[in-house]
């Protein structure tokens, strides 16, 4: 099936196989090889993107089902060389460690505060429920999002990716995750 | 060009590292291609012990895509190669050849039995189900009390016995200390308990993945190990393949934490196929191929005696251990409990020790290094009889310990177990560790809720440890039997423009060792942080190494480092007096300046790069560029150490465990980065807490793995931690000019007795003297009920219902 999606910006066109996963699809066939995967029953959240504005664990999703889709990856976050909030918040509190899971948690707290500008420990422990990480204990990521949240201005969520600038997040091709 | 001025050591630098990590541009193994790359998928029993009795892959090697299909008879004709088990613990240690497939008989449940090659990775997995292997099942033997029965099945029948070897220590014998068993007959208290370690699954966050180029003057190998170095030479040794011509690189690396400390077949698979065909091959996990095949850490079965006097002086410790191997030998597994006969007397001064393991066969995934490799084990065993020891005597049990402990001005101390503590501070930890867990009120707390009968009671666990870490010095892993040395190496170049590489034979795997040695380079030689860049991770930049395990990157390779930095300190002196026209002595080397003492004449060290590299006008005999190499050996393990304490609330309703408040001080020594210190201890906590509250590994009575995936085998999320208060004493290391200590196990190693012992010191006035890991709602409900049944305090009618709940089981 000929699937057309926005990948950070870049308009893609591509013939795939109706099987193939969202990460799948990402890693192999355009090489955006920031997004990882780290299980394969959708528990470890290491896969995470923005689909349309909302993040999805893209070992869930038919690349199929995003047709049409505008997706966000870690390596579509940085802009003009500048770092998003969320990254900048990670690096300054030493969120991270191995960094394998880093670019789904990063995806996931920008989606969390999104919903929730600022969050307290528990909303923050809650909202990345579904993202495991081995090294940190999870106290610098926290830390982190609380951080980013005290650093981004109003509109800084999945909506200001947009490529077309519209801001408005629309409703999603997929139910979440 | 201008020199720092803060010292580097001590600061907490974000690190270099995240640049990468944090924009999605890192290298794990499986991001890399090559043109024409070819894709492995390997089939796995689905039993735990079976004959072959045949593979019929015909019909699979017709499949779209794929190039070929392997057996063992393909790849191993003669049943010759072996996976290297390094550490052969005693003379007469059994150790059964580990094929790279599985030939005649498959040992446990995800052992591979045929490898098929394909031009994609789907291809290669859809031909899986095209092959035919007829199995005849054999019995299985799970379980350590079981595999030595009398009559068990043999999981290997050539070796007549599941027993692998045993290995002993006594006190006694060694001279170190007395006879544990006067101590025993003669003390006026004995208290012996049965402790299990559970098996549990090192679930780093990258699954394994390897790839092969062999079409190169050299043969390729890139791998999301833990010990490129260690890699190289066991390949090649194992393989035949001419050391020379082999290069193993270990680019960026999820995760570790002794799950790839391992030389694994599918390594050796990769290279054996990409030979064949002369092609570049890549083979990469799924998770549940990681919970099946990576190594398990833990299983042991721990009996335990400690001998006291009524006041507390503990007098004797004996300690016999059962530890599984699971199906095989792993590169390191029969001396992870090893490891630990040095640690289960801890801090204390006892004076008669007794430690015996027998390692044990059993058809399970075998068991190698996880996070603190037999010392959590150890300090678990000791914690817990302690406690129960302090209950015994009706004493606090913070007080047993002081009473036992070594004290500050005792050290150098040593042990019974005959090693050297060069330093500690114990006072200073628990005092500091007191203070910021207020120990006086929650005992209070704890007492008030035991006056209400509050259905959710309190419970505080104390875990005052030590550890060894940096493993090393060489001569002695050697009269361990341990098939490696213990040094490492670091080359240091100063460029032409005053930049420095600096190279380790330490391969990180997320643990920052570019920023923390950029930080020791830049104090060192007196340049900016950022003029430093530490090549890790390829034998080929990296010559000579032994790669990062046991807490030894910074205290042998840092040290490296050091004394790397150091010669070319020397180097670059004689350089600046030969062109100051002065002599070396008269020299001051400070903050990267050299100084004529007495005089405003001074020249940078960077100057004296470009000089070196010029070659212009050196003295007599000294070679051109600023360089050198260093391979530190150390005199001595280093010894970490800390209080850690919890307070934990235990619903006894239903069985829920609720940590309220966890507070640790370690003392690590000296510190190069405290950011990253704090890191270690967060992420070492959630692994301990998840042994005593999660995790478990757990097989069926067919062999099967029934935690085979992330939805089965409860690993932590944010959600089921709290947050830590983590501080510090510092006690430097007399041992190495940094004096520091190494942290990378020290919260998994003191989290779980800390934790354990909060949970049965919340429901002990219950009756509950034990619970075993992981402590789960049913597990600690289930206790609960025993106990007041046992104490008459539930109904017979309630009593009876609830006995009949099997508690042994039901981890989640």
């Amino acid at each position: 099936m000929r699937i057309t999606v926005t990948v950070d910006g870049t308009q893609y066109s591509d013939e795939v196989e109706p099987r193939t996963l969202l990460v799948h699809y990402l890693r192999e066939t355009l090489g955006k090889v920031g997004t990882v995967i780290g299980c394969d029953t959708s528990n470890c959240g290491a896969c995470t993107v923005h689909l349309n504005g909302q993040s999805v664990k893209s070992c869930s999703v038919l690349a199929v089902q995003a047709d049409g889709c505008e997706i966000t990856t870690i390596e579509g976050l940085a802009r003009d060389g500048q770092l998003h909030p969320v990254q900048q918040a990670f690096h300054d509190n030493h969120a991270l460690q191995c960094g394998f899971c880093t670019p789904g948690m990063i995806m996931q707290s920008i989606d969390l505060l999104a919903d929730n500008p600022d969050p307290d420990e528990k909303a923050v422990r809650e909202g990345l429920e579904g993202n495991l990480c081995r090294c940190t204990g999870y106290q610098n990521i926290v830390r982190a999002v609380r951080d980013a949240a005290q650093h981004m201005s109003p509109g800084a969520g999945p909506e200001a990716e947009r490529v077309d600038g519209s801001g408005v997040r629309e409703p999603s091709a997929i139910g979440g995750e | 060009m201008t020199a720092t001025i803060e010292p580097e050591v001590g600061k907490a630098r974000s690190r270099k590292e995240d640049a990468r990590l944090i924009t999605g541009r890192t290298r794990w193994t499986d991001n890399l291609t090559l043109p024409g790359l070819l894709h492995l998928a390997i089939l796995r029993s689905p039993f735990a012990h079976a004959r072959i009795n045949s593979i019929d892959t015909s019909e699979a090697k017709t499949r779209p895509g794929v190039i070929a299909v392997y057996t063992a008879t393909d790849l191993d004709p003669d049943g010759s190669i072996g996976l290297p088990c390094a550490w052969p613990i005693t003379p007469d240690m059994k150790s059964p050849r580990r094929p790279v497939l599985a030939a005649d008989t498959v040992n446990f449940a995800g052992e591979g039995v045929a490898v098929v090659v394909a031009r994609s990775k789907a291809e290669a997995t859809d031909a899986l189900e095209a092959i035919e292997v007829d199995y005849e099942e054999l019995p299985v033997v799970l379980g350590l009390e079981n595999a030595l029965a009398e009559g068990a099945p043999l999981v290997h029948e050539e070796l007549g016995t599941n027993r692998n070897a045993l290995w002993v220590f006594d006190s006694g014998e060694a001279g170190s200390g007395g006879n544990v068993e006067e101590a025993i007959s003669g003390a006026e208290v004995v208290v012996k308990r049965r402790f299990r370690q559970q098996r549990l699954i090192p679930a780093f966050m990258e699954p394994r993945s390897c790839m092969v180029d062999p079409t190169g003057a050299q043969i390729t190998m890139w791998s999301a190990t833990q010990v490129p170095h260690i890699l190289k030479t066991m390949a090649a040794l194992t393989l035949g393949i001419p050391e020379h011509k082999l290069r193993v690189i270990a680019p960026d690396v999820g995760g570790g934490f002794g799950g790839k400390l391992a030389v694994i077949p599918e390594e050796t698979m990769s290279l054996l196929v990409a030979q064949k065909l002369g092609k570049p091959v890549k083979w990469t996990e799924s998770r549940s191929e990681t919970m099946l095949a990576a190594h398990h850490g833990r299983d042991q079965v721990q009996d335990i005696t400690i001998a006291a006097n009524r006041d507390g002086t503990v007098t004797g410790l004996k300690v016999e251990l059962l530890a599984d191997m699971g199906a095989y030998l792993g590169l390191v597994g029969p001396g992870v409990p090893i490891l630990g006969a040095f640690m289960f007397n801890a801090i204390y001064k006892i004076p008669a020790y007794h430690f015996a393991c027998t390692t044990v066969f059993t058809n399970t995934t075998l068991t190698d290094a996880y996070r603190g490799a037999g010392r959590p084990e150890a300090t678990f065993g000791i914690e817990r009889i302690m406690d129960e020891l302090a209950a015994e005597l009706g004493m606090e049990p913070m007080e047993l310990r002081k009473k036992n402990w070594i004290k500050h001005e005792e050290f150098p101390f040593t042990t019974v177990a005959g090693l050297t503590y060069d330093s500690g501070n114990y006072e200073a930890a628990t005092e500091k560790a007191m203070q910021l867990f207020d120990y006086d009120g929650l005992r209070r707390e704890q007492k008030e809720r035991r006056d209400r009968n509050d259905p959710v009671q309190l419970g505080i666990g104390i875990s005052t440890f030590t550890e060894m870490c940096g493993l090393a010095p060489s001569r002695v892993v050697g009269s361990l039997d341990y098939g490696a040395g213990g040094w490492e190496a670091a080359s240091i170049r100063m460029l032409a423009t005053g930049k420095v590489e600096v190279v380790t034979g330490a391969s990180a795997h997320g643990q920052g060792h570019e920023t923390a040695w950029s930080q020791i380079v830049a104090d060192q030689l007196g340049v900016p942080f950022e003029d430093v860049e530490v090549l890790h991770g390829d034998t080929q930049s990296s010559a000579k190494g032994l790669d990062t395990y046991g807490s030894r990157s910074l205290v042998v390779g840092g040290i490296a480092v050091v004394k790397a930095a150091e010669k070319v300190v020397t180097k670059a002196r004689t350089i600046a007096a030969h062109l100051m026209e002065c002599s070396p002595d008269d020299l001051e080397f400070a903050q990267g300046k050299f100084t004529v003492r007495g005089t405003d004449k001074s020249t940078t060290i960077q100057d004296i790069a470009f000089s070196a590299f010029l070659a212009h006008n050196l003295p007599d005999g000294i070679e051109p560029t600023l360089d050198s190499d260093a391979v530190f050996d150390p005199e001595n393990f280093s010894f970490p150490h800390g209080t850690h304490l919890c307070a934990a609330e235990v619903d006894t309703e239903t069985g829920r465990v609720n940590l309220r408040s966890y507070v640790c001080v370690d003392d690590i020594g000296s510190v190069v980065n405290p950011l990253i210190v704090e890191g270690q201890v967060h992420g070492g906590l959630a692994q301990g807490i998840a042994q005593a509250l999660f995790e478990e590994a757990v097989y069926d009575e067919s062999g099967t793995l029934t935690t085979g995936t992330f939805a089965d085998y409860l690993l932590p999320s944010a959600a089921d931690l709290p947050s830590f208060t983590t501080d510090r004493t510092e006690t430097p290391s007399t041992t190495n000019p940094l004096g520091v200590k190494g942290v990378g196990e020290a919260g998994t190693i003191a989290s779980t007795p800390a934790v354990v012992n909060a949970v049965v010191d919340a429901v002990r006035h219950l009756g509950v003297d034990d619970i075993e890991m992981p402590c789960s709602p049913m597990r600690v409900w289930a206790a609960v009920h025993r106990g007041q049944k046992d104490a008459g305090g539930l109904g017979s009618e309630a009593g009876g219902g609830l006995g009949s709940i099997d508690a042994s089981g039901g981890a989640q």
